[in-house]
């Protein structure tokens, strides 16, 4: 008996030729990423929205004259400053994620708890400072459907000042930077919940720390989100 | 060869990989990179357009550089440019629709600043 096969019999070992993984990745990681992907449209839609509404105006209030305060410690004149350390604590808490998930790799579980509490943390303070920077804002009049009496400090040519686009910025803000900061909650929960299960050693007992990437991913997309958001409401 | 077989190896191969490519080196070149760039941003924001950079100049340069930001977490820190290209497509074409309502609605909000002017 002949052992070769006919060209059209032989299996296929082709990625799409089916039997195995095309994309070689884990169910629930190839999940995440859509489901980000789909979270990508969404914050997109929101800065898309603001970008439509700013440049059907003839007038904005400027990013460096409405934020200039470093809540508890300046009163004004150092803007960027607060948007600056904010922007810091977030792509070190992302850097502490990577550095989970390489420690998984190895299956070093101390590494991993450690790596994801300095995540957590990383978390809360960014929390921390986006509740001060909008208690600050709200105290100054700023609120949905609510904005200070004198606007003409927040523009920077005279007599241009105008209570309508200085509202749509107001709702756009608490809006969009709400809704980040929503994700950003939810990823320091969803955080909580990985470290106890680091802890408890369920993912040692399972060989490997896939889900401390997949949260990992969550994460980062929270991190590049802030990254847009920075870029068109504090520097654009 | 079984199905589950090949899977198995596919998987090792694959974790294999992922481990070569991002050491803790590389983590934390891509950080002093991000850091580097969102400097560069403070330094124009902060001192360049004070001192008399035109604002057409730096918004340009502002966007250009939050999509090299972007470029860097979703490639690097999210693994996505070790991963299999068939993935990479399948997230990063969809995205091109946003540049899409990017043009409609930047041509509405001129309509709109036409009639205002």
């Amino acid at each position: 008996m002949s052992t070769t096969v006919s060209q059209i019999d032989q299996v296929k070992t082709t990625p799409w030729a089916g039997g195995r993984e095309p994309f070689s990745v884990e169910y629930g990681k190839m999940m995440m990423w859509f489901f980000l992907l789909s979270d990508a449209f969404t914050f997109s839609s929101l800065l898309i929205a603001y970008g439509a509404l700013r440049f059907s105006a003839d007038a904005w209030p400027s990013a460096e004259l409405v934020f200039q305060s470093v809540p508890g410690m300046i009163d004004h004149g150092a803007p960027l400053v607060f948007v600056g350390i904010m922007t810091f604590i977030l792509i070190m808490s992302s850097v502490t994620m990577v550095l989970a998930v390489e420690a998984g790799h190895r299956n070093a579980k101390k590494e991993v708890a450690w790596w994801m509490v300095a995540t957590v943390i990383g978390g809360f303070m960014f929390l921390g400072c986006q509740a001060l920077e909008w208690s600050h804002l709200h105290h100054e009049g700023f609120w949905w459907g609510s904005i200070p009496k004198e606007l003409d400090h927040f523009f920077k040519e005279a007599g241009t000042a105008s209570p309508t686009y200085t509202q749509q910025f107001a709702n756009l803000f608490f809006t969009i930077t709400g809704f980040h900061g929503f994700h950003v909650f939810s990823g320091v929960i969803i955080n909580i919940i990985i470290l106890i299960n680091v802890l408890a050693g369920t993912y040692e007992r399972r060989g490997h720390y896939l889900m401390v990437e997949k949260v990992g991913l969550y994460w980062h997309f929270v991190d590049l989100v802030w990254v847009f958001v920075f870029t068109f409401f504090y520097l654009v | 060869m079984s199905a589950q077989h090949t899977e198995a190896h596919a998987h090792n191969e694959h974790g294999h990989e992922e481990h070569a490519s991002m050491s803790r080196g590389k983590i934390w070149q891509v950080f002093f990179i991000l850091l580097g760039i969102t400097v560069i941003e403070f330094i124009i924001a902060l001192y360049l357009v004070p001192h008399g950079m035109k604002i057409e100049w730096a918004n340009p340069i502002y966007i250009i550089l939050t999509l090299a930001k972007a470029f860097y977490i979703v490639a690097y820190f999210m693994h996505l440019k070790f991963e299999k290209v068939g993935l990479i497509y399948s997230l990063v074409v969809p995205i091109l629709f946003i540049i899409g309502l990017i043009l409609v609605l930047t041509n509405e909000s001129h309509h709109w600043i036409d009639l205002i002017r």
